[in-house]
């Protein structure tokens, strides 16, 4: 009986081993493996808070509307009034943080008109599309239509 | 780029390590399945390559997860995979087959085998090569009759566990991309079989073309036996995963579904020389062939060694082929079927060719290193006494 | 919406109220943002785009793009007659500058803006071995970029073709949902910036939520639906030859 005992004593040592290796793991694990993980499910749950977190760039229609309310009435007699004030002026949340200092830049206007009213076949039916270099004969956009309110004649004032 | 492409798909993601990985661990899984056919499976004949087989799985293995490393955007991460596996990942439950397979099967199945001749060589040598076999030994010296009784029962156990483990080490990686639905040219149920023989027939081919070549370069006569087996057993399952790829062929075309006219094309054009050349005609129809010849005809020695040889050698770059059309070939075309792009391999880069190649050889000088310590073949300058004749 | 003076006037101190929680450049936790209450998901009017890129752009500012890379894009597509399983497509830049003038008349042409599905059931999350791309209590899937290694199985793995390798990240990205912004009683960038209204962003949880009144008078379809990733971006209009 000890003799097989002696006889199989090596493989004990192997299996002494591979105890080991589990407990540095459980060890590893414990001290490695971040805190948050498994707040909300199997992923690190300080994760969606540092996503939720982040800055906002674009502050929103509601935002702009707020400080800027004539426009907002000018806009919304027009067919523009669902086009949201960033769209055409860009991310603005700095400049609705701090309007004293950062101003926002005027668009290009006849780069940015042609973006959306450039003639594409692919274009729903019914939505205003014009050739760019044959509709105003080189004239800027600003000329005949007042971005806010863009119907035909408008153009020229503020 | 051909046609339309979803913008973020142009680049391919997965590179030539990606093509490495699952040809590594397929020579693993291939060279350990031989060995098992010894020691399971009493097939003697092949018992001259067992032990260069099992070191050979094992050089193979070390080098396995390194162009992984190498692929991963944040390789200092890759413990995750251990600390907070996600269970339903394929690639996550992998680590811990791999780790399952080299820690409890190859290394253990090494360590039993090789355990009275690192006693002896502990017994035998001094300074550091003496602390080595030392530590090989874990402290025991105890090589008795029963002992080795012992260590013969648990060798057989271990290899027979081996065996589903070595199936699962390949099935698995097959399963990583045959669980794919997003990529109709992974996504089949036949990937991992298909993985597991074309594994089995590489790795087959590897010992054979290693017992050759070692035994030149040790001067010793191959013995014919063995080879003429280990042919049989490359031929035989060579039929198996070449019926199981025409399946899978046949069962597309037949079937005809949204995917396959653009791949069908994407075949015919950009994968035509690695898929239709290298794979198909070099790679499994001409080793077929030959392997064919010489059971069905009686060759004299030396013209079954150089047939033997040949169709070894364009088996594995047949498989290495395989490897590189499942992995970059379903990447070439758009999952939106309209359009193409193509692989740009560069030479000297994180996952360039130059890496690639490193990797390649690398297992080799393992080998070597491997054999030196643990010597395969008895009577070889080791102080071991010869227990049995090869 | 139009606006009368009363209303801009009600609406300018709730605006200045709820931007305290917005403030610009100055990142702070949701409060009074309760994950349970919420299931985000996103109407998408083929009808209505007119394929000029605006929510490419603003996506890219909001969220710091890389060049090259899109977590959302417009395609343009031309359906040749019956020929429904061999349309013509482009997607120049992403669409991020709109569209060349478009030349093939004859046929069907629309544009389909495409962007991350947050699917409910996701393959991408699936696959990831370490639980660095997840599930929010809200049905947003985020990418948690800390803890990615990079493999790119996510990738793989995605059906729509949403996510991309961050060139100096180093681990995958997608859209977010600007899951920032939603809670924090935001719209998603790109929806802000639709001109037409094309891209509304739904909560699916929120009874009052006009999306339930467009699925019930609507017929929407979601892309690839054989692959039952459950989808959650909605789409009017999809004709049957958008891939």
């Amino acid at each position: 009986m000890s003799g097989r005992f002696k006889d199989s004593a090596h493989l004990i040592r192997v299996a002494a081993v591979f105890l080991l290796g589990a407990v540095v793991f459980v060890a590893l694990r414990a001290a490695v493996i971040p805190k948050s993980f498994g707040q909300f499910g199997p992923y690190r749950g300080k994760a969606l808070l540092e996503m939720q977190a982040r800055p906002v760039k674009f502050a929103g229609h509601d935002v702009c509307e707020g400080c800027h309310p004539d426009v907002a009435e000018t806009k919304a007699k027009g067919v523009h009034a669902h086009v949201n004030c960033e769209t055409c002026h860009g991310a603005q949340a700095k400049h609705a943080d701090d309007p004293a200092t950062v101003k926002p830049v005027l668009p290009e206007v006849a780069k940015l008109c042609v973006r959306c009213h450039s003639e594409n076949i692919a274009k729903p039916n019914g939505f205003p599309q014009v050739n760019a270099a044959e509709h105003s004969g080189g004239q800027d956009c600003k000329t005949c239509h007042q971005p806010h309110s863009p119907g035909f004649g408008s153009g020229g004032k503020k | 780029m051909e046609g339309f492409m979803y913008p973020n798909e142009v680049e391919l993601q997965w590179s030539v390590l990606i093509v490495l990985y699952p040809f590594l661990t397929g020579l693993v899984a291939g060279a350990f399945i031989l060995a098992s056919l010894e020691r399971v499976f009493r097939v003697e004949e092949v018992k001259p390559t067992y032990r260069l087989a099992l070191l050979t799985a094992l050089a193979f293995l070390i080098v396995a997860p390194m162009p992984l490393q190498l692929h991963l955007g944040h390789p200092e991460r890759s413990l995750e995979m251990y600390l907070t596996p996600h269970r339903a990942s394929a690639m996550a439950m992998f680590g811990f087959v791999y780790m399952w397979y080299l820690m409890a099967v190859l290394l253990l199945e090494i360590w039993l085998d090789y355990r009275r001749d690192i006693v002896l060589m502990a017994q035998a040598s001094t300074g550091a090569k003496r602390l080595l076999y030392k530590l090989l030994s874990l402290g025991s010296d105890n090589i008795s009759e029963g002992a080795l009784r012992v260590d013969d029962r648990a060798g057989w156990i271990i290899t027979l566990i081996g065996i589903p483990s070595a199936f699962m080490l390949h099935g698995y990686v097959g399963f990583i991309f045959g669980s794919v639905k997003a990529n109709p040219w992974w996504s089949t149920p036949l990937m991992p079989v298909v993985f597991l023989f074309s594994a089995m027939v590489s790795g087959i081919a590897l010992v054979l073309l290693m017992y050759m070549v070692t035994s030149l370069l040790r001067r010793a006569p191959i013995d014919m036996r063995c080879l003429d087996t280990i042919a049989k057993y490359l031929f035989y399952t060579f039929v198996i995963d070449f019926t199981m790829e025409m399946l899978d062929l046949i069962h597309r075309i037949y079937e005809a579904d949204e995917s396959f006219r653009s791949l069908d094309f994407m075949v015919h054009t950009r994968l035509f020389l690695s898929q239709i050349v290298l794979q198909i005609f070099v790679g499994t129809l001409a080793p077929l062939a030959l392997l064919a010849l010489t059971q069905l005809m009686k060759f004299p020695e030396i013209v079954r060694k150089r047939m033997y040889a040949v169709a070894a050698t364009l088996t594995i770059i047949g498989i290495f082929a395989m490897r590189w059309n499942v992995v970059i070939g379903g990447q070439l075309f758009s999952k939106s079927f309209l359009g193409y792009t193509t692989y740009k391999l560069e030479f000297i880069t994180r996952e360039g060719l130059l890496p690639a190649i490193v990797l390649m050889i690398l297992p080799f000088f393992i080998l070597y290193v491997l054999i030196k310590v643990l010597p395969p073949w008895h009577g070889e300058n080791t102080g071991a006494t010869p227990a049995e004749t090869d | 919406m139009n606006l009368t003076r009363r209303q801009v006037l009600l609406l300018l101190p709730a605006a200045a109220a709820a931007w305290e929680f917005v403030k610009a450049g100055t990142p702070d936790q949701a409060p009074n943002y309760s994950m349970d209450e919420h299931w985000w998901g996103m109407l998408l009017d083929i009808t209505k785009c007119i394929g000029c890129g605006s929510c490419v752009r603003a996506c890219a500012t909001e969220n710091d793009v890389p060049d090259g890379y899109f977590r959302t894009w417009v395609e343009q597509y031309h359906r040749e007659d019956w020929h429904i399983e061999a349309p013509v497509v482009s997607s120049p830049d992403g669409g991020k500058n709109g569209f060349p003038p478009g030349k093939v008349a004859g046929g069907k042409n629309f544009f389909v803006p495409k962007m991350c599905n947050h699917c409910v059931d996701s393959p991408c999350t699936q696959v990831c071995p370490v639980g660095a791309t997840y599930h929010t209590a809200d049905g947003v899937v985020l990418v948690d970029y800390e803890y990615c290694l990079g493999c790119r199985y996510c990738i793989q793995a995605c059906p729509y073709g949403c996510r991309f390798f961050h060139p100096t990240k180093h681990t995958a990205d997608k859209c977010t949902l600007c899951y920032h912004r939603i809670s924090k009683g935001l719209t998603t960038a790109c929806c802000e910036n639709c001109p037409t209204g094309a891209r509304q962003l739904a909560d699916l949880k929120n009874p009052k939520d006009p999306i339930h009144e467009f699925l019930k008078t609507h017929t929407v379809q979601v892309l690839k639906p054989h692959l039952a990733t459950g989808s959650k971006m909605f789409y009017n209009g999809l004709d049957g030859s958008v891939r």
